[in-house]
């Protein structure tokens, strides 16, 4: 019974700061309410019997990747203006009409959700599962992100590179 | 009784933790004091110890102000990260058998998580005070952070490899007979760097940096908000030196040819003691590197020591499991 309103009150967090960081003009604002958005989201994740993937969601959504969004906030300097073009960009007349097609879908989602049968039991996911199945059925899915982010790694390197060569050879033509 | 055990706790921890931090900002003055042959704060009361009252009553009565020009809700909801995300670190420290508020499976990346969202405060506090040297200071703490928070993480893979669980518990029983300081000595050099970067201490508080930008991301801070930046800090400070006790030094474990004759708190308190002294010492000892040194050292040293470090100790597990 705890675990129910413990539940419903996590994703009610959830959804409204989800739902304030879609609406505000001001960028850190927005991403400070993203960041509860996913901390909302880990205390579900607890609840529902999967404390490793609640502390994965804290340690590099919360703790990492949205560091990275706030560090690029800060190197564009927005301040008032930017405010105001979000501001010009959130007019009723652009938003209405997504909006409206998808509270239609909402709709058709709530009423599939309750058809299906009550709540699931509940069994908790422990890490060294975790680890046994992302190295077993899922390995060749682990081994292919892997290398994903090595080719990201290395183009984020080469692009680096080429403006700090620039740089030496500006410096070079100017001695 | 049972129930009411982390009650209790975690207000214990709660008024301790503030007292501690609070008691540090003295004791460390006159620590630094001793190692550079100087007195420090010694004239009021006993030792000087007034002094923390003294500088309280100050904090306390200062006009609580926020600049025109800052982002007013971000400015006084950034200090206030730092002090909530360290305390929440407490809830997983065991400091003694049964003394705990709450063993989870997932209690060493609870800490992680938790010393990463510390990380806002500091970045916020700069961005919203709307000022050049703030805003330097919050971008330098992003970069170091993020890229500190990698090695700590993977300094700890070894640990948790040898006791094969992320519960701290586990790990501090895993101990019983030898500590993780001998076999995981890469780990713990990685984790003692990696954490005085993440908590912004001396050697490496890059992100203040008196000299170059004025106070860094609490230029514009000051009274109870500026102190709060500084409780974080020293919370930080505590939180990691029982991270280092409980991960590499036994925790609650009486040293090895000495045997458990003394309560396990003790213990605990006594290892945090002499690691926090160990910090004031780098203090008072090591100056601070420049931001690209930093950096470097970061990514180029730190980093391959880990992965070693991981190489070797899966290795030898590996091994040692195909002799027994």
């Amino acid at each position: 019974m705890l675990e129910i309103v413990l539940f419903y009150i996590a994703a009610t967090v959830a959804l409204v700061a989800t739902v304030m960081a879609m609406t505000r003009a001001n960028a850190i604002h927005a991403l400070i309410y993203l960041i509860v958005s996913l901390l909302a989201v880990a205390v579900i994740f607890f609840l529902i019997g999967a404390p490793f993937a609640a502390a994965l969601e804290i340690v590099i959504y919360a703790g990492a990747i949205m560091v990275l969004f706030v560090f690029v906030i800060m190197m564009l300097n927005l301040g008032e203006k930017g405010d105001k073009q979000e501001r010009q960009w959130l007019q009723p007349s652009i938003w209405a009409g997504p909006a409206i097609l998808s509270v239609v879908l909402l709709i058709e989602l709530v009423m599939v959700i309750s058809q299906t049968s009550g709540p699931v039991s509940i069994t908790a996911v422990s890490a060294k599962e975790v680890g046994l199945s992302l190295f077993g059925p899922y390995v060749l899915a682990v081994e292919i992100a892997s290398m994903l982010l090595l080719a990201g790694l290395v183009g984020s390197f080469h692009l680096g590179r080429r403006y700090l060569e620039r740089d030496n050879l500006e410096k070079q033509g100017g001695q | 009784m049972s129930e009411l055990m982390p009650v209790i706790l975690a207000l214990t921890i709660l008024i301790g933790g503030v007292a501690g931090a609070a008691v540090l900002t003295w004791f460390e003055r006159r620590l630094l004091g001793v190692w550079q042959d100087r007195y420090g704060p010694n004239r009021l009361g006993p030792f000087g110890i007034g002094q923390v009252a003294a500088d309280m009553i100050k904090l306390l009565f200062k006009d609580d102000w926020v600049p025109p020009f800052a982002d007013r809700l971000v400015f006084i909801f950034a200090p206030t990260a730092i002090v909530v995300a360290m305390m929440m670190g407490f809830a997983v420290v065991p400091f003694a058998p049964g003394m705990m508020i709450i063993d989870v499976n997932i209690g060493l990346l609870f800490f992680l998580g938790m010393t990463s969202l510390a990380v806002y405060s500091v970045l916020l506090g700069g961005l919203a005070s709307n000022n050049k040297y703030a805003l330097l200071g919050g971008l330098r703490s992003a970069a170091q952070m993020v890229s500190y928070e990698v090695f700590m993480g993977l300094s700890l893979i070894g640990v948790v490899m040898m006791s094969g669980s992320f519960s701290l518990v586990d790990i501090v029983e895993a101990q019983t007979d030898v500590w993780f300081c001998f076999s995981q000595i890469l780990g713990l050099i990685v984790f003692i760097i990696a954490g005085i970067a993440e908590s912004h201490r001396l050697p490496f508080d890059l992100p203040e940096a008196e000299h170059e930008l004025t106070a860094g991301f609490h230029t514009e801070y000051g009274g109870m908000k500026f102190a709060m930046f500084m409780l974080g800090e020293y919370l930080g400070l505590m939180l990691i030196s029982c991270m280092i006790v409980t991960l590499f030094f036994g925790g609650w474990h009486g040293p090895m040819l000495i045997g458990d004759w003394l309560p396990p708190f003790f213990w605990f308190s006594l290892k945090v003691f002499v690691v926090i002294c160990f910090f004031v010492l780098l203090r008072a000892a090591i100056p601070r590197p420049r931001y690209d040194q930093l950096m470097s050292l970061g990514w180029k040293v730190m980093l391959p020591i880990t992965l070693v470090n991981i190489i070797v100790t899966g290795a030898v597990l590996l091994w040692m499991e195909g002799v027994a």
